[in-house]
């Protein structure tokens, strides 16, 4: 990828004393939207405050759009990040909260109240803006971190665990605005436990571990690499579930086979789905198999996440 | 001007503009208030006092009485100790309350951002501290016009100009030395003592050590000479004072030489709350 028009790190460690954050590095980060998934103290965060200069890499470089993170007064023309510091700016409301800091890009009275108007109501957050943030919700307060991000109409959003403190309506919101913003173009970087919504919102996941990266790349191209070692469950409903599995039990590629407790399926774990797929359309032609359905049972984030990084994932 | 000038001057002014609102409303500065209140508290008892016939006095002594005041307790202690409140907290209150990084994710040069809070600092201590010895000095002219040294009040109204500009060069260069400590130390109270001990020692030092501190320029430019007996001797200062074309430069070149230290400094501080 183009380092101007992407996120890249090359080779990027950092160390917090002997504490390692994240170690070597290299990723390249394209448009639309990526969620970096990993446990507590895998380094999510430690990347994003790298990308937006808020630590320094030990060694290696990062490049946001081609801009360096140690010049402040273009990356952040172009970069908006929520972070999940729920502090705020002492004794400010949440209009003065985002159009002062709008004013911060040297933007007159007018267009900072202008862009301050659309950024609220965008998280709907236009009715509270004039009360302190002192007396806000969390999930306000969330929204209102959120609408201050995005308000100088950034190129690249960095969030910090967005949905930390949102109900499920305003969590449905949140996701329809990411998709929103990422439909338009935008660099959308996401950190998020809750990995059910990862799997509905991610372009491409970028998982992490202790510090390393382990994985990149839109969901099922990893999920790909990992048939040999972790083959790919796939269930299968069907009119005839013995015949199929007498005929699969026979294929190399087919590591197990187990019938569906109630005798209408079979679950299979395939190291190779492509010799499945066509295996199985010519029984549904040859042996007259009439399917139901076909779905991979763990091609999501959550396997994914439990086969690379082990368990504890799926919580939040 | 050009136009990355004409940038970092909005930059600037949106920066005191945010901390004057964060930090110095009423009600959040009232402890600064206060301590500037105390000074006025003295000369308008007095003048009140004296109005009332509940104290006696000819006025000769006043002049002198008030140049005590203000190098022992408005400069040592009132203006100190508000810098001390005001600079320290520019940034180490923002590290405390995790919000330091809002500035940090904002389109500005972290050199600008020192200096902008440096200028917010700047602004609300001469205001306050210079309001303070302004007000006393005159409600002390205004007391003497009505003694029997009435003849001396026209002419010491001319100091006023005086006091507050000594008050002005202390601000700068005490709220300098102070916004560089917070950024530097975790807890900047113990240097900020230490440049107390310092400051108070002085007088102890021979005369090229004595040079080497901010009240010994300030009280340099002092309009009247306060001639120290008993206790007070102890703050006098023997060396010879410098003149005020060294003075006056010399304290604002120190105050911004280290506005530029810190500016340098800024650009090596991480966000990592964690740690504190």
């Amino acid at each position: 990828m183009n380092g101007a028009n992407g996120i890249v790190f090359d080779d990027v460690s950092k160390f917090y004393g002997d504490v390692l954050g994240v170690n070597r590095v290299q990723l390249s980060i394209p448009p639309g939207i990526t969620t970096l998934v990993g446990p507590n103290g895998s380094g999510k965060t430690t990347l994003m405050n790298l990308m937006t200069g808020l630590v320094r890499p030990s060694r290696g470089s990062v490049r946001v759009l081609g801009i360096p993170p140690s010049d402040p007064e273009r990356l952040f023309a172009v970069t908006g990040y929520c972070t999940q510091f729920d502090a705020f700016p002492r004794g400010l409301t949440g209009y003065e909260f985002i159009y002062l800091h709008l004013r911060l890009h040297a933007m007159g009275h007018a267009r900072a109240a202008e862009l301050t108007a659309r950024a609220l109501e965008r998280v709907t957050m236009t009715a509270p803006a004039g009360y302190r943030i002192a007396s806000y919700s969390k999930g306000m307060r969330q929204r209102i971190k959120l609408a201050q991000a995005i308000a100088h109409q950034p190129s690249v959003l960095v969030l910090d665990e967005p949905l930390n403190g949102l109900d499920p309506m305003a969590r449905a919101e949140a996701i329809a605005l990411f998709r929103a913003l990422a439909a338009e173009g935008l660099h959308v970087i996401i950190s998020s436990h809750i990995l059910h919504e990862v799997d509905q919102i991610s372009d491409q996941v970028v998982m992490l571990s202790n510090g390393y990266v382990v994985a990149e790349g839109q969901i099922q191209a990893v999920r790909g690499e990992m048939h040999q070692e972790h083959p790919l469950q796939i269930l299968v409903r069907c009119t005839q579930p013995g015949l199929l599995a007498a005929r699969l039990f026979s294929e190399d590629h087919v590591a197990e086979v187990r019938m569906h407790h109630d005798r209408g399926g079979l679950l299979v774990s395939t190291r190779d789905p492509e010799s499945f797929y066509e295996l199985l359309g010519k029984m549904v032609l040859e042996d007259a198999i009439h399917l139901e359905s076909v779905a991979p049972a763990d091609e999501d984030v959550h396997s994914v996440y439990e086969y690379l990084i082990g368990g504890g994932g799926g919580a939040a | 001007m050009t136009p990355a000038v004409r940038l970092w001057c909005a930059q600037i002014a949106a920066i005191v503009r945010l901390e004057l609102k964060k930090n110095f409303s009423f009600r959040r500065a009232l402890p600064l208030y206060l301590l500037a209140a105390m000074p006025l508290l003295v000369f308008v008892s007095h003048a009140i006092g004296y109005a009332r016939g509940w104290t006696n006095c000819h006025g000769t002594e006043d002049l002198t009485v008030f140049a005590g005041v203000f190098q022992l307790f408005v400069l040592r202690l009132v203006v100190f100790f508000g810098c001390v409140v005001i600079f320290l907290n520019l940034f180490r209150g923002e590290v405390v309350q995790k919000s330091l990084h809002y500035y940090f994710l904002a389109p500005v040069r972290r050199d600008l951002l020192v200096v902008g809070k440096y200028l917010s600092g700047l602004i609300i201590a001469v205001a306050v501290f210079g309001a303070s010895v302004a007000l006393s000095y005159f409600i002390l002219c205004r007391h003497l016009a009505a003694t029997a040294s009435a003849e001396l009040a026209g002419p010491a109204l001319h100091h006023l100009g005086s006091y507050v500009g000594v008050t002005v060069l202390a601000c700068a260069g005490y709220g300098a030395v102070f916004l560089l400590l917070g950024m530097l130390f975790r807890n900047p109270i113990v240097p900020a003592i230490a440049v107390l001990v310092w400051e108070s020692l002085i007088v102890f030092f021979p005369p090229l050590l004595k040079k080497i501190s901010v009240i010994f320029y300030l009280e340099s430019l002092c309009p009247v000479r306060v001639p120290f007996e008993g206790p007070g001797a102890l703050f006098a200062i023997t060396a010879n004072p410098t003149p005020a074309y060294l003075a006056v430069p010399g304290l604002m070149l120190l105050a911004v030489l280290i506005v530029t230290v810190a500016a340098v400094r800024i650009h090596r501080l991480e966000i990592n709350y964690g740690a504190e």
